[in-house]
């Protein structure tokens, strides 16, 4: 089972965090100071596994972005490096070509593709499709699209005239 | 990128992640959040807030808990946007909620209700928002209000609440379990769904339930395997295949079932054993996925009933990792050997070389996993080389969870396999010096036990060898500064009770040498007590023993000092002292025999020696006395309980204080009659004991601990004794090789040549590598590891030389020409019942090509044409381009990256026709000219410059 997820820029600054066992606020910020020291450090080729206090970090680069998942001892490592991946793929089917600013600016949507993907900590659907289809389906009924057409759009015509 | 609406928050809120991401400094960053809450505590109490306001608020809040700072004002409020009944502002709170609250928060009782009437929602997305958060929010005492409700909705139409139902029903099943024990079937029932993710799911729950209770489930094992079986044969619908491979992640989740059902049973292992080697034959080894699944075969094959087969097909396997360039694989590899020599030891003899490169790696992951594999495959003949390899890795780290893990795990292999008292006690100190304070003191107590008692052996001469060179040791070490307190006490009591047993060194210098560690120490407690017990004890031999007792100076200043201590426990043993020293040798005698830890007290359970004035005192009129679990009955009074006597009152409310602390060497060691005493009146043995017995039964009581609880691995071959493996079964993987390896090695005796072949087959891969390179320390270091001698190595290393030109030949078996035993399984139910026509619409397109034997040839095809297509892709293009517009530099595409874009590149050949069924906007897969420029322009409307800091910021996270 998965502990948690943390997303850590390459400069240590959290991304995105979720937390499937209770901790709190004051141990979170503990395990996120200490173990980014650790992931940040560790050169490219080393292993993407961490010993973490008796439970095991799998992390992952991609750009300047940390994957982190803390799981159990006897959890498959390489397994969860596939979900790490597969949560990227996921995260770049969505967002279209994802980078990190696209989470920092959308760091709920990233947490609803989250939920959709691992739930209580395990990983509830291993097909990319579906959880399109249902976050598309969240999306559809959620926006209310006269709602965007305000700041955003406008800025963007504008910058790009 | 706007029609995705992810821009769609204020300026404000953007202007904040702005300045988040420019803060150069986490008080920088502190401040602002600190700011940003004061605004937010402001405003969001103000009244007749815009929902849409509202949201962003709660997102903002959000936002600030994941940075680490405290949010619980506005908990409330996310708490009321969960009542609001537009989808969009509900999943918002439910969002917020779920990241807020931990299941025991109060106000989780406000969200029952509506999560109570969500759950009955007609609109499905409002039911799937609800349960995502009925598995994080519902505690053990609200289980009952959603359950029926849960339970109701297995049965939904949609597959997506299907799905989440289950994984509800797993969360309540791990927080209570009773709570469900009746709804246990229904797992059962969604495993034959028709959808494959709510399969999948259900296998999460089973895993659990198999897991706590085996032998109800073990019906279960056909209908696992053949789903196994048709998800290995690609009967899945395509949208589950990842990289290539039918359902990995279902994959895997089934051979960890099976794993648990087929350990130690013959009957069941003998039904995976055909489906377990197709999966070794067809897995795709060259991409991670594929390892992954391999992995977890290797774990199931080393579970089950052994085959040798299925062993050989995982020691290929694991050598295949060994040899990889990969760390991970390594990783993996070593873990995966771990697992096999279990099975057969002889496996690790032939990765010898790899795993002492592992041990010497740079990357510490790696090396602890090859300490944790060496603690696994210790014995008697290679106890030294692994505990010092341990101790001086133990002693390089800071890790302290860790250090204590290794030193205990130093201490365990030193006390079954010590090969002398002299390398023992210095083990120890070593281990006592360095990690002192970690260790459990019960791995002290442990130790004064054994010296106390030798190692069982009948000669009473290695006894007090053993206690002399400890005694010895210790006077050479008790000078040192900053020596673990725990250590200390071990020093202090070993001086106490054997440092004038052999009569090398005079009372005076021991009790001398007692009054510095008690002086040096002035602020443990602990330690002066045991030194002053200590210097009581020698002095009572000396009285004992006829001979004059000349106090030192520094002993009776000490003594001055501790009567005047704070602690009475001090205090009343410097009295004792001073006491003692005035008797005479007979009364000293009685009071402080010689070598008395291990003599066993005797206990009057029944206390005889008071009947006559119990008798006296009924006749006078007194009540009788009434057994401890009656009267509590009856009086509802068990304060005076000891600790060990809980009594079972059932409903009354107890009132006794916390359990003390119970010395764990008795727990570690509680008997029979121990357990079972728990009923029995309150002056039964156990208690008594404990109180009496103090540091002496601390050492005399786990005295067949080590020869029990340990399986001694030297000579244990074969676990499951099957005597066929390690002699040459010609399977038809590996003929080849063992003809060639008997060419070199004919000269051996038959029952070693299997072994033979495989080193050989095995070791040339190491020696063309490193022919060089490979140090004689290095073969030295092999040879005390693997058992074999020195001379042993050498011969293996030259007769690898000799086949080094003959191995790439024999490096691929061919596997595929391995026959299978179809007759073994039934014909198994078709429980995915992919057939039907019900199914939904994705099921069927693909159920055509299920039984197309032509799909894996188009497997092939695909990924041949993968890598060609790379250069046509115009999207990669695009990419670069992206990179230069957005200021990026080549070097920010790190390897990382690299490794993964074969994979990208091929997955993304898929992706379109996924694409268009979701939405417009997303269709164009991978990175777009178009996309990165608004993202680029927007991102500097935003102020977030490319340029500075964060230059990596518009890197695409996939290339």
């Amino acid at each position: 089972m998965i502990q948690y997820v943390l997303l850590i820029s390459r400069q240590g600054k959290v991304r995105l965090t979720k937390w499937y066992s209770p901790y709190s606020q004051k141990e979170r910020s503990k395990i996120i100071r200490e173990l980014s020291g650790v992931i940040l450090t560790r050169g490219p080729k080393l292993c993407n596994f961490v010993d973490w206090k008796g439970f095991k970090v799998v992390y992952k680069r991609y750009a300047s972005l940390y994957f982190c998942m803390c799981i159990h001892q006897d959890d498959n490592e390489l397994e969860v490096l596939e979900i790490i991946h597969h949560f990227v793929e996921i995260l770049d089917r969505y967002f279209g070509s994802v980078c990190e600013l696209d989470l920092i600016f959308n760091f709920h949507k990233a947490y609803y593709i989250l939920d959709e993907l691992l739930i209580a900590g395990e990983l509830q659907e291993s097909s990319k499709k579906t959880i399109a289809r249902l976050i598309a389906a969240q999306d559809s009924l959620v926006e209310t699209a006269k709602e965007e057409a305000g700041s955003l759009s406008n800025i963007i015509a504008q910058a790009t005239k | 990128m706007s029609s995705q609406g992810g821009w769609g928050l204020s300026k404000e809120f953007l202007d904040l992640v702005k300045s988040i991401g420019e803060a150069r400094s986490k008080a920088e960053e502190d401040r602002i959040v600190l700011h940003e809450i004061e605004i937010l505590k402001r405003r969001i109490i103000e009244p007749e807030i815009p929902k849409r306001k509202m949201k962003e608020f709660i997102i903002r809040l959000v936002y600030i808990e994941m940075l680490g700072h405290d949010a619980s004002f506005g908990y409330i409020h996310a708490v009321k946007m969960t009542h609001d009944d537009a989808l969009m502002l509900k999943r918002t709170g439910y969002l917020a909620v779920t990241l807020f609250l931990n299941e025991d928060h109060d106000l989780i009782i406000l969200i029952v209700n509506t999560i109570q009437k969500d759950l009955k929602s007609d609109n499905y997305l409002m039911v799937c928002a609800a349960l995502t958060a009925v598995c994080k929010l519902i505690n053990e005492e609200t289980i009952p209000a959603v359950l029926p409700q849960v339970v109701e909705l297995l049965a939904h139409q949609k597959e997506a609440v299907r799905k989440k139902a289950i994984m509800a029903l797993h969360r309540f099943h791990q927080r209570s379990p009773s709570s469900v024990a009746h709804l246990v079937s229904n797992f059962r029932k969604r495993l034959c769904d028709n959808d494959p993710g709510v399969m999948g799911a259900t296998l999460c729950p089973l895993f659990d339930l198999i897991t706590a209770d085996l032998s109800s489930y073990k019906d279960l094992v056909i209908s696992f395997v053949s789903i196994l079986k048709q998800v290995a044969e690609r009967r899945l619908p395509k949208t589950y295949d990842y990289h290539q491979m039918p359902a990995p992640f279902i994959q895997i989740r089934l051979l960890k079932v099976l794993a648990l059902l087929g350990s130690g049973d013959k009957h069941a292992s003998e039904n995976m054993y055909t489906v377990l080697g197709d999966i070794f034959r067809k897995c795709d080894s060259t991409s991670n996925i594929g390892n992954a699944v391999l992995y977890e075969c290797i774990c199931c094959v080393s579970s089950i009933y052994p085959n040798s087969k299925l062993l050989d097909a995982a020691a290929e396997v694991t050598s295949k990792f060994l040899k990889s360039e990969s760390h991970n694989l390594k990783y993996m590899g070593i873990d995966a050997l771990g697992r096999l020599i279990k099975i057969n030891p002889d496996i690790a003899e032939e990765h010898q070389l790899a795993v002492i490169d592992c041990l010497e790696d740079p990357d510490d992951t790696l090396k602890r996993k090859t300490i944790e594999l060496l603690y696994k495959m210790t014995k008697s003949s290679n106890v030294e080389v692994i505990v010092d390899r341990m101790i001086g890795y133990m002693i390089s780290i800071n890790d302290n969870h860790y250090k204590t893990e290794i030193a205990s795990r130093c201490v365990e292999l030193a006390e079954q396999f010590a090969p002398s008292n002299q390398w023992f006690i210095q083990t120890m100190n070593k281990v006592f010096e360095h990690a002192g304070d970690l260790v459990n003191i019960k791995v002290a107590h442990n130790l004064m036990r054994l010296i106390a008692e030798g190692f069982g052996e009948e000669d009473e001469g290695a006894d007090s060898q053993l206690r002399s060179s400890a005694v010895e040791s210790y006077l050479h070490i008790i000078g040192e500064p900053k020596l673990p307190s725990v250590f200390l006490q071990v020093i202090c009591w070993v001086l106490g009770e054997y440092g004038t047993a052999d009569g090398k060194f005079s009372a005076s210098y021991i009790t001398g040498k007692l009054c510095d560690v008690a002086e040096a120490h002035s602020n443990d407690d602990t330690v002066k007590t045991y030194a002053v017990t200590a210097i009581m004890k020698v002095c009572a031999f000396e009285i004992a023993a006829g001979r004059r007792i000349e106090l030192l100076p520094e002993c009776q200043s000490l003594i001055d000092e501790l009567s005047a201590s704070h602690s009475t426990d001090l205090q009343q043993r410097a009295y004792e002292l001073q006491a003692m020293l005035g008797l005479d040798s007979r009364a000293v005698e009685n009071i402080i025999p010689l070598d008395a830890s291990c003599e066993d007290i005797e206990v009057n359970k029944s206390m005889s020696f008071l009947n006559g004035y119990v008798e006296k005192s009924l006749e006078n009129g007194a009540r009788p006395y009434i057994p401890e679990n009656e009267r509590s009955r009856m009086l509802n009074i068990s304060s005076f309980q000891s600790p060990d006597q809980h009594v079972p009152s059932a409903h009354a409310l107890r009132f006794e204080a916390y359990e003390l602390p119970k010395p764990s060497v008795s727990v570690r060691n509680a008997s029979v009659s121990f357990a079972s005493s728990t009923d029995l009146v309150p002056v039964s043995e156990p208690m008594y004991e404990k109180e009496i017995l103090h540091l002496a039964s601390m050492s005399s009581m786990s005295d067949t601990r080590s020869a029990e609880l340990k399986l001694r691995l030297e000579g244990v071959q074969k676990k499951w004794g099957r005597p066929t493996y390690s002699t040459p079964a010609p399977s038809t993987s590996n003929t080849n090789t063992q003809k060639t390896a008997n060419g070199g090695s004919q000269h051996d005796g038959q029952g070693t040549l299997s072994s033979q072949a495989h080193e050989t087959r095995d070791v040339p891969h190491n020696s063309r590598k490193s022919q060089i390179g490979v140090s004689p320390e290095k073969q030295k270091l092999a040879a005390s590891l693997f058992g074999g001698s020195a001379s042993k190595a050498e011969k293996k290393a030259s007769s690898s030389t000799h086949k080094t030109s003959r191995v790439p030949a024999v490096e691929k078996p061919q596997v595929a020409t391995a026959p299978q035993n179809e007759s073994l399984n039934h014909p198994p139910p078709d429980l995915l019942d992919l057939g039907e026509p019900t199914i939904s619409a994705t099921a069927t397109t693909t159920t055509s090509s299920s039984m197309d034997p032509f799909m894996q040839l188009e497997g092939l095809m695909e990924q041949n044409t993968g890598p060609v297509s790379v250069s046509k892709q115009p999207d990669l293009m695009a990419l670069y381009g992206d990179t230069i517009t957005t200021g990026l530099s080549g070097d920010t595409l790190t390897s990382g990256l690299s490794d993964y874009f074969a994979n990208i590149t091929q997955s993304s050949m898929g992706a379109p026709e996924a694409a268009h069924t979701t939405q417009p906007s997303s269709s164009k897969k991978g990175p777009n000219r178009h996309d990165s420029l608004e993202k680029d322009a927007l991102a500097r409307q935003m102020g977030v410059t490319p340029s500075g800091k964060n230059p990596n910021l518009f890197s695409d996270l996939l290339g």
